[in-house]
């Protein structure tokens, strides 16, 4: 069976990281899901999800940012990505995500995207 | 016709989402196996995860018990899968290829898959049988 974790780890400036560890597909993207719908819950819209434990992504994983950036940017936040490798950042890349997405190199770069927070 | 390929191997796995992450681990393992890298690998593997995800959604509905076979031959420098179902149909000609920019302008979620397989792979066609649908891609080992 696929494995798949999130682990959430506040860190300054009002963000919230989302750790990915393992295989992101059409079985483990609900585990995701549930991390990303916990934070729009609790109002946490700057969010950084750290990429560099994620081993694996396909089209299902990806299809779980589409459905919740527009709800968590109507809300003055962002979904920003870090530490991707370059073969999970590849099938994001062929897709045009950076496009829509900021993805960065590090964490602390994508911290920095964002504005202080009021 | 089976005399000339030089290497063939299978897989059945029941239609459960639970089990891609076996049919990725008998498909990367094959491609490495013949000599494909690592980029070539995951794409391989995307590409047949893709598939047999497609065929539990939508041609079983997620009904955990049809099967999926996926079939590997080795064709001279084609490396071949071939992924059979017996789900519903669809017509190949009805997928379209997403504008991507208006994709994301509207935020739009699925239906990327085959996009992607046909990215990734060297070719990628869909046979539907009276009584099966079978998918053949090929990626060229260079």
């Amino acid at each position: 069976m696929s494995e798949f974790k999130v682990t959430i780890r506040p860190r300054d400036n009002n963000i919230h990281v989302l750790e990915l560890k393992g295989y992101l597909d059409a079985h483990t993207t609900p585990v995701l899901e549930d991390s990303f719908q916990k934070m729009l819950n609790e109002k946490k819209y700057r969010l950084i999800v750290n990429c560099k434990e994620l081993s694996y992504i396909s089209s299902a994983g990806l299809g779980v940012f589409m459905a919740f950036i527009e709800d968590v940017r109507a809300n003055n936040g962002d979904i920003k990505m870090s530490d991707m490798s370059p073969k999970v950042f590849n099938i994001f890349d062929l897709l045009g995500f950076p496009m829509l997405y900021d993805i960065v190199k590090l964490e602390e770069e994508a911290a920095g995207k964002f504005e202080t927070a009021k | 016709m089976s005399a000339q390929h030089t290497y063939r191997s299978t897989l059945s796995i029941p239609s459960q989402t639970e089990r891609l992450n076996d049919v990725r681990e008998f498909v990367s393992a094959l491609a490495r196996t013949h000599g494909f890298g690592e980029d070539d690998i995951n794409k391989i593997t995307i590409a047949v995860d893709e598939a047999c995800t497609n065929i539990i959604k939508h041609g079983y509905n997620y009904s955990p018990d049809k099967h999926i076979d996926v079939e590997i031959v080795r064709n001279g420098n084609d490396f071949e899968i071939i992924i059979s179902d017996k789900g519903k149909q669809f017509d190949p000609k009805a997928i379209q290829t997403p504008d991507m920019k208006d994709y994301f302008q509207h935020y739009r979620r699925g239906g990327l898959g085959v996009y992607l397989m046909k990215r990734i792979m060297d070719k990628v066609e869909f046979d539907l049988h009276s009584d099966k649908n079978v998918l053949r891609m090929i990626k060229t080992l260079h």
